[in-house]
């Protein structure tokens, strides 16, 4: 507190001899107020990651026997990632919900970047400026902010409903592509937008059609931008419970869903499901499923940046 | 030209390459958890449940069996789902968690065989399911028993009336002291836990205590996690909350069980046991007619009442008590046969 004090007397002091000394103290204090919150920012998600690998790390890793009379070795993390759901939590595997998650993951990827990249190349670069598209523009940003319950009220009433695939993991694909296809459109529109201008114009004036422009010269130079989009969309599709208990996913499953028709869990159903166990040792369960959605979530997104940075070089 | 175009190619080719990668690794891992993972897991539970008197030889039964329902019957259907599949590996069975009343939602029109419920069919629910014709029949399969809990702290409020906990519980209630609740009791802030509107819970704890006085007061800290309320409740000397049986047992440390006197005598939570507690409650299953001509829906009741001896308590519930059980056994086997 004290040289605080001090430093304001200096500054009243300095307000006499001149305006540039205030200002530098003015910008250091800003300057500080924003590395706490970075601090801050920082500090909290620290302290949940070291709380959620403290707990379920060894979960996750080592290898025990479980049993009184009859021993039963159990072989982390291959057992942990493969076996099915059991109600003693370290016999628990997260096996069906682990494949429920991966079909997810590529329904979601095959529809949505053929969907989210065409839908946004047409508005930004085909799309004639008038009413309807400005329309369907202002609808796609309100989209973006649609809370994900809804989605998943959508998804029962559309694809389980009416299109009849049932409360299987299509259904559930579909739905998380209908909560992320905004998200992607609007960055991928960003994509293109920054590519610039001259690119287009000097295509253009080569002779080649527009559709050539678009697609051999725009489209190539916004591809990073359109990638990282996409994953960080699917990135926030793998972590979504509530749309996919809304349309209706199980929570047990004592299979492996084989077809796109299956019934399916995915992990952070697995996750709440443990979690809401009376017995403290299903923390330390649930901890490793955290992990293991974590795990998948940094691949993403480092695969995100590696596909940014190799082909940012090159252009 | 070219070398742009042959860029856009590999970007292409790499795109394909990494979707490939994916989709190859995912289902060679589905296939790898199917061969090792499945079966080990298997024979695995099956040497667990030996004890239990089952074979450990496939039965060679198959089918698919649907299973949605209560949040609170879930443990008890789970476990027994999964010593079936340690003898029928041949069954896909899945269990959903949508609640009672999302649970008939769904049983009603035929999209599930079995319905878990903490409560007994609606009005409203039995119109819907003759709307779509489905016939049924209701099996009970265990008891939970509300725990009414404070923290170790509370050395005072070991027994409470039937008519102090409506008081405290009830909509007009103005209690907000323990020495409202009786003058003997010291003077300390009540702090009220319980779970939300939505849960079957509430809906027995407020028809057996509150009814007299118009339901639930809603100033109090209302979680669908049970353990939110065991934190709540034992963070705070003058809390006092309820939920089911499993949660206090497992926290022992933390809460006592107030007894609870209903004209009879105090009695703790316990007491359900033989079947002398006030706020115990039946569990059920509903089975559909449509679904008792299936051998693997008949097979996994008929194993439902072998096993639930041993895995109700285990899950943290009361088991039936003999007549009980009997008389349910008796319904279902008319039902099956019929």
């Amino acid at each position: 507190m004290l040289p605080e004090s001090i430093e304001k007397n200096m500054s009243n002091e300095t307000l006499i001899t001149g305006k540039k000394a205030e200002n530098a103290i003015k910008e250091s204090l800003f300057l500080f107020t924003l590395y706490i919150c970075v601090t801050i920012a920082i500090l909290t998600l620290m302290t949940l990651i070291y709380d959620v690998l403290s707990t379920g790390i060894t979960r996750l890793t080592s290898d025990y026997e479980v049993g009184l009379i009859t021993k039963i070795q159990i072989d982390n993390p291959v057992d942990f990632l493969t076996t099915l759901d059991s109600r003693y939590p370290d016999r628990a595997g997260i096996g069906p919900a682990f494949a429920g998650t991966v079909w997810l993951m590529i329904i979601v990827v095959f529809v949505t970047f053929p969907f989210g990249t065409g839908a946004a190349i047409y508005l930004q670069e085909f799309a004639p400026k008038n009413r309807l598209t400005r329309f369907i523009e202002l609808n796609l940003t309100n989209l973006a902010g649609v809370p994900s319950v809804i989605y998943g009220l959508l998804g029962l009433a559309v694809f389980v409903r009416l299109a009849g695939f049932g409360r299987s993991v299509l259904s559930g694909g579909l739905t998380l592509t209908l909560l992320i296809l905004p998200v992607v459109i609007v960055a991928s529109r960003e994509a293109l937008k920054a590519v610039p201008d001259t690119i287009r114009q000097g295509a253009l004036a080569l002779g080649a059609t527009k559709f050539q422009a678009v697609f051999r010269q725009v489209v190539p130079s916004a591809i990073p931008g359109m990638v990282t989009g996409m994953v960080l969309g699917l990135s926030r599709a793998i972590g979504e419970t509530a749309p996919l208990i809304f349309m209706g996913a199980l929570t047990y499953v004592n299979y492996f869903p084989d077809t796109p028709l299956s019934g399916f869990t995915a992990i952070p159903i697995q996750v709440y499901n443990w979690i809401g166990y009376p017995q403290a040792e299903w923390r330390e369960t649930a901890s490793a499923g955290i992990i293991l959605l974590l795990g998948l979530l940094l691949i993403m997104n480092s695969l995100a940046i590696f596909i940014r940075n190799r082909y940012e070089k090159d252009l | 030209m070219i070398r742009s175009k042959s860029k856009f190619w590999s970007l292409l080719l790499v795109m394909v390459l990494v979707l490939a990668a994916c989709g190859g690794g995912s289902d060679d891992a589905a296939e790898e958890t199917e061969e090792s993972g499945g079966e080990e897991s298997v024979t695995k539970t099956t040497a667990a449940s030996s004890s239990g008197g089952s074979s450990s030889s496939d039965s060679g039964l198959t089918g698919e069996i649907l299973i949605d329902g209560s949040s609170t019957v879930f443990p008890i259907t789970q476990a027994v789902a999964e010593e079936f599949t340690a003898v029928n590996p041949g069954v896909q069975i899945s269990v959903g968690v949508s609640g009672t009343g999302g649970g008939f939602k769904k049983f009603c029109p035929g999209e599930t065989d079995i319905s878990d419920a903490s409560r007994p069919i609606k009005a409203k629910e039995r119109d819907l399911c003759a709307e779509n014709g489905t016939t049924y029949t209701e099996l009970q399969v265990g008891v939970d028993a509300l725990s009414v809990v404070v923290p170790t702290s509370n050395d005072f409020a070991t027994c409470l009336t039937t008519e102090e906990l409506g008081a405290i519980w009830g909509a007009d209630s103005t209690v907000s002291n323990w020495n409202q609740v009786r003058s003997s009791f010291p003077d300390v802030a009540l702090d009220l836990y319980g779970p939300g509107t939505d849960s079957g819970t509430f809906d027995f704890f407020n028809e057996e205590l509150t009814e007299d006085n118009g339901g639930s007061r809603s100033d109090y800290t209302a979680s669908e996690d049970d353990n939110v309320l065991v934190n709540g409740v034992s963070g705070s000397a003058g809390g006092l909350g309820y939920f089911g049986l499993a949660y206090y047992e497992e926290n022992k440390d933390k809460l006592t069980a107030v007894q609870v006197d209903a004209g009879d005598g105090c009695q703790p939570p316990e007491a359900a046991f033989e079947g002398n507690y006030f706020l115990a409650r039946p569990l059920f299953i509903y089975i559909a007619e449509s679904a008792k001509g299936m051998s693997a829906v008949r097979e996994f009741v008929d194993f439902y009442f072998v096993a639930m001896d041993a895995i109700v308590p285990a899950v943290g519930y009361v088991p039936m008590l003999a007549e009980q059980k009997m008389a349910s056994l008796m319904s279902w086997s008319a039902f099956s046969r019929g």
